[in-house]
């Protein structure tokens, strides 16, 4: 009972969403905004999950003292302040708790990003290197995507045309295999999943 | 060590500082570089500028501090065109930090054009999930929102008396450094046929060529570039503009070291030939 039950509930649920895209009619729709429902709500739930799992996680380790325990009790205390300002002073623009989001989190996220940048000037300088053929194309590709953002006078319009064939035709080719292959992928792991074949979501008897 | 080894070997402190130099003497020093339109730009632009009064554009705002620097001025670029033909907007932020990117950019433009909420503009926020959002607003907007950001029934608003769903807006832009466009490509384009635009990262362009190529997307903007383009466009030269003489300096120190560390190569292996 404890397989079968979920099994069907995901076979008729499965085959009924799959069946109702192509039903226009105000029935199906009705049932199709109920599921829609449905799914924002489980969703609210497993969010507040997410959030006592969280503080339960950080505070253990802060019982514990354990290593890094000074940085959970900062995420601790960042989500209580955030969740209390929040409530308190609304989060219109210039409330205390958009003042923690401009002044503290934005600039921290820009600044591991902008980190980036001299990662990839690094990684370009070592792994760039005409070694063969492939690792040619591959550097030609590079440098002229790179140079499209460069003005170069009377160069640059002949460069953006080629970049354009780049992007447009083989980048074009490669990634709409890699679209079809992960859409053929996600319809036969869903076919698997519906028709019970794949049960690893069960998790273990 | 020869000198074709140290061309190759450069400890990556100096590629670090070099960078570090390219970066900030454009920043301080101002100049213009030229930016040449590519069509994919300007689709987005002429769309926007053939809409008319009253007409509703949907921008959505699916962006993190971390993309602020490329997307940004996009968004701003946009949100100021459309206010400037007095287009209303419905604006959503699907991604977890996108509401603050969205709430300062409106509070920013609606006040230098005097549009107010739920007259001009409509500003949804921000809900969990966006793949089933996305999929909810097809129906209503209501259903994901029934109030706005700042709690207003949508149903109390004037503006959003005669919006219902993607059939009321002339087409999405979605501004995103995240895979939000994915589901607005599923779950809006291909599920309601809504018009979609998309502004994503210069790292994410390459991938939805594609989308372009086969018509699921009308316009693409990539990057700071695809910004300076539409800033060009819109005569409204900002901050993209302005940021793409640093990036082209980067840009073009970058290709040095690929060049230097070529070269290097190129006689190492000449040597051992010989």
């Amino acid at each position: 009972m404890r397989q079968q039950l979920p099994l069907t509930i995901i076979f008729v649920i499965g085959v009924f969403m799959a069946l109702q895209y192509f039903v226009p009619h105000q029935s199906s729709e009705f049932i199709y905004e109920y599921a829609l429902d449905w799914v924002i709500i489980i969703g609210v739930f497993a969010m507040a999950l997410g959030l006592w799992s969280l503080f339960l996680v950080h505070f253990a380790k802060i019982q514990k003292k354990s290593a890094g325990w000074g940085y959970s009790t900062i995420a601790i205390l960042g989500l209580v302040y955030m969740l209390i300002a929040g409530a308190l002073w609304g989060i219109e623009e210039g409330s205390p708790f958009m003042k923690i989001f401009w002044y503290i989190y934005t600039p921290i996220q820009a600044t591991m990003f902008a980190l980036l940048a001299f990662y990839i000037a690094s990684a370009a300088y070592r792994a760039f290197r005409v070694r063969n053929i492939l690792s040619t194309i591959l550097l030609s590709a590079a440098l002229l995507l790179m140079l499209r953002l460069i003005p170069i006078g009377p160069l640059s319009g002949p460069i953006q045309d080629i970049d354009r064939w780049i992007l447009g035709v083989p980048n074009l080719a490669a990634k709409r295999a890699i679209i079809i292959g992960v859409g053929l992928g996600i319809v036969a792991t869903a076919i698997k999943v519906v028709l019970g074949i794949e049960r690893s979501y069960l998790g273990k008897d | 060590m020869a000198f074709y080894e140290k061309l190759m070997g450069l400890d990556r402190r100096w590629v670090y500082l070099s960078v570090g130099i390219a970066v900030l003497i454009p920043f301080f020093i101002p100049f213009d570089v030229p930016v040449y339109t590519t069509p994919e730009v300007k689709a987005v632009y002429d769309f926007v500028e053939s809409l008319k009064e009253g007409e509703v554009l949907f921008l959505a705002i699916d962006y993190d501090p971390n993309a602020m620097a490329e997307l940004h001025p996009t968004a701003r670029v946009i949100m100021r065109q459309a206010f400037s033909q007095n287009v209303k907007l419905v604006i959503s932020a699907l991604s977890q930090n996108g509401p603050g990117m969205a709430e300062q950019l409106i509070s920013e433009i609606s006040k230098e054009f005097g549009k107010k909420s739920g007259i001009d503009y409509c500003y949804l926020g921000y809900k969990p999930y966006p793949g089933i959002t996305i999929l909810a607003m097809g129906q209503d907007f209501r259903i994901p929102f029934p109030s706005d950001y700042y709690g207003v029934p949508l149903d109390s608003m004037p503006m959003m008396r005669r919006i219902k769903n993607y059939d009321d807006v002339k087409a999405v832009i979605d501004v995103t450094g995240t895979n939000a466009i994915d589901f607005w490509l599923v779950n809006a384009n291909a599920r309601y046929k809504v018009k979609l635009a998309a502004a994503v990262t210069g790292v994410m362009a390459a991938d939805y060529y594609p989308y372009l190529q086969s018509g699921q997307l009308f316009g693409l903007l990539s990057g700071l570039k695809g910004a300076s383009e539409y800033e060009v466009l819109a005569n409204q030269k900002g901050f993209a503009f302005s940021g793409m003489r640093i990036q082209t300096i980067a840009h073009i120190v970058v290709i040095l070291f690929i060049v230097i560390g070529n070269i290097g190569f190129f006689i190492s292996r000449t040597q051992r030939k010989k």
